[in-house]
């Protein structure tokens, strides 16, 4: 009994201590609510776990007044040198400018793409910048509607009232020479890779139109070894690292797209891994037709450290969510917006001008020539 | 009753030290005296030493060394020297084997995996020079090799990943990088490039092998504790002379799973189970790449892997899907 009675009395603090290191422990859990979801066969795996509040609809931001009836003087008759929206009437033009100056630049109003002096002038790059985004957001309206369904997007999608929305990306440096400083494109923790040690390069090589989206497939269609297939695993972590972001910036595992069983194989794979698909065309078509195009434009403090200005990834709409606000249509109060982009500006064409002056040459980069 | 249900050795035995046997003619002397040390004997034997290093030893150590370092000091300097910033990110730091364009050359600029090609073969030589010594000690101590044999197995895993399988391949790209998180990411990857490793059988074995490990070892080590109040930890006597704690340790598993291992045998089945781990582990990389590339397909084909119901997802690039 006594040893007993001894006994009890060490092990009352050790049980203590056990219960507060325990709580300690746990306190890094997260205590939210969880919702699971099935989405595919029963026993593959299937399942999204979500916290239960985080799919809710967004607050954003109403339209700035009651939407216009159309009809109408257009901008283009009304106002001087209006060359991507002329096709608006006044009214609505002035509506959408309005919400505009709200999304993207609310301190500085509109003075952060005009010259107050000179509303038709285009001295400030912003204004061409806002040009050539406004025909981006149409184009991903019109032509893209595989990915953005009927939801759509508007400028606050990404920018949320922001200048420059804050999930961009630029090209990583140099590749170095030698080993001091050198990581070998990988093996830092940065958002493109979702923080792992893949290589850093990889969404610009599959997001900017450097290989085929189809070279994104590194699986072999056949059980042995052939020619058709001989990548390696060092090569792979390309693939890999893509795969990574755009998990993360869903806010979802493999198995929302795939069933793991085979990545590759589609006819086990989920409705959204189609969506995916049209979305990374999507991505590659901006950042390629609507971004790389205003390059000489960006003044030092809007480009990257290759000169490269700041672009478009599945996290700059998405940002965390695997419907970008929560699936909120904002869109639909802006049929501005979803117009089809007019003809007559390129993107590449003023940048041109900005930098050599009226007149100069098209480049033959120009949206016309992206796919 | 308590007293046997201690985490820790509760016995120390001080006495003389055993210095061991006389070593065969021509090996040179253990060294390093003698002492006894109560936090080791808290979990092993108190006595600490005589050490036998020999040239075998020191050649090991030394080339071990040599290759931490050569990974060490890369890594610092991919952060610039910088030891605040290897603190930090030392999980994402890598020393990467050698990209495609290199093949199996092992002629390669240092900088771009020719450090990866030396750390490999220091960090090789010291494993094989180990393992030598493993075996000559255990000769030396009259005692069977199957430590030596043991550990081969895992050797062989090692060299499958990093030497066998890239010459194989032809390409030094196949290869596995040092490096915490980068080595897991490589898994991953090597796992997505072949179709999924999880239909790969020896993969399959190596598995069941590994967690069989774990699980004999429970049971094992659990028979022994709980018989060790009628003296069952005096495993090796109670093989000849078998005593009350085996009679019971036998008992209890033949009533609870109506078979038992006995006091020898129970050490055969986790030799062969630790054994074959790698072993097999190995023969399964070896397989990937060189003979099957898609081992989903391979399952498919074998009658091995399940065909789920359609979902009726169609390749949005009209490449058809891999299985029709």
């Amino acid at each position: 009994m006594t040893q007993d009675g001894d006994l009890t009395r060490t092990r009352l603090p050790l049980a203590a201590l056990a219960v507060v290191a325990g709580s300690l422990a746990l306190g890094g859990c997260e205590l939210a609510p969880k919702v699971s979801q099935q989405n595919g066969y029963r026993g593959t795996g299937m399942d999204q776990i979500y916290v239960a509040d985080s799919e809710i609809r967004e607050e954003v931001p109403g339209p700035p007044y009651e939407l216009p009836p159309p009809g109408g003087q257009t901008a283009g008759e009304f106002y001087e040198n209006v060359q991507v929206l002329s096709n608006v009437s006044v009214d609505e033009f002035n509506y959408l400018m309005a919400a505009l100056t709200e999304w993207v630049s609310p301190e500085q109003g509109c003075n952060y793409c005009h010259n107050p002096a000179n509303m038709a002038s285009d001295e400030i790059y912003t204004k061409s910048v806002a040009r050539s985004m406004i025909q981006m957001t149409q184009a991903a309206n019109t032509n893209w509607s595989d990915h953005v369904g009927t939801t759509g997007v508007t400028c606050w999608t990404c920018h949320r009232g922001n200048n420059i929305p804050e999930a961009v990306w630029t090209l990583p440096g140099e590749p170095q020479r030698g080993i001091v400083g050198n990581r070998n494109g990988q093996n830092e923790p940065v958002s493109n890779t979702a923080y792992s040690s893949l290589p850093q390069y990889s969404v610009a090589r599959y997001l900017l139109g450097e290989v085929e989206p189809e070279d994104i497939r590194v699986v072999s269609k056949t059980m042995h070894p052939t020619e058709a297939n001989t990548l390696s695993t060092m090569e792979t972590e390309q693939s890999y690292a893509l795969m990574m972001h755009m998990s993360d910036s869903l806010g979802v595992n493999c198995t929302y797209c795939h069933n793991t069983q085979s990545f590759a194989d589609w006819n086990i794979s989920t409705p959204p891994r189609a969506t995916a698909w049209h979305g990374i065309r999507m991505v590659r078509n901006l950042n390629g037709g609507y971004i790389t195009p205003l390059q000489p434009i960006f003044p030092d403090n809007r480009v990257g450290p290759m000169g490269d200005p700041y672009k478009v990834n599945c996290t700059t709409c998405h940002q965390g969510q695997n419907l970008p606000l929560g699936g909120v249509a904002m869109v639909a109060d802006y049929p501005a917006l979803q117009r089809a982009p007019q003809s007559g500006w390129l993107p590449s064409q003023a940048a041109m001008d900005m930098v050599m002056g009226t007149g100069a040459d098209e480049p033959e980069d120009g949206v016309a020539s992206t796919e | 009753m308590a007293r046997y249900q201690n985490i820790f050795t509760q016995v120390q035995l001080r006495s003389a030290p055993e210095t061991g046997i006389a070593l065969p003619a021509g090996d040179e002397e253990r060294s390093g005296g003698t002492t006894f040390n109560h936090w080791a004997g808290i979990i092993g034997q108190a006595q600490i030493g005589p050490i036998y290093l020999g040239w075998l030893g020191v050649a090991s150590l030394i080339c071990g060394f040599l290759a931490f370092e050569i990974i060490g000091l890369n890594m610092l300097a991919s952060v610039n020297w910088d030891p605040i910033q290897f603190m930090r990110q030392l999980p994402w730091l890598a020393l990467e084997p050698p990209g495609p364009q290199y093949g199996f050359s092992p002629f390669v600029p240092l900088a771009e995996g020719g450090w990866w090609i030396m750390a490999g073969m220091l960090l090789t030589a010291s494993v094989l020079l180990w393992w030598v010594r493993t075996y000559r000690r255990a000769r030396a101590l009259g005692m069977g090799t199957h430590v030596a044999w043991a550990f081969l197995s895992a050797i062989w895993l090692f060299l499958v990943l990093g030497f066998i399988r890239p010459g194989f391949m032809g390409s030094w790209s196949e290869a596995v990088p040092f490096g915490i998180f980068p080595h897991l990411d490589w898994t991953a990857a090597f796992s997505i490039r072949y179709g999924n490793l999880f239909y790969n059988p020896f993969h399959a074995l190596s598995i069941a092998f590994l967690y069989g490990s774990t699980l004999l070892f429970a049971m094992h080590g659990a028979t022994i504790l709980a018989v060790g109040r009628y003296g069952g930890e005096r495993e090796i006597e109670q093989i000849t002379d078998r005593g009350t704690a085996s009679e019971r340790a036998a008992l209890f598993w033949r009533w609870t799973m109506g078979f038992n291992a006995t006091m020898e045998s129970i050490h055969r089945w986790a030799w062969w189970f630790a054994v074959l781990v790698t072993l097999t582990g190995g023969i399964g990389i070896l397989l990937t790449g060189t003979v099957v590339d898609n081992w989903y397909l391979w399952a498919q084909e074998h009658g091995y892997a399940p065909a789920y119901p359609d979902s009726g997802i169609a390749d949005p690039a009209g490449l058809g899907s891999i299985v029709e």
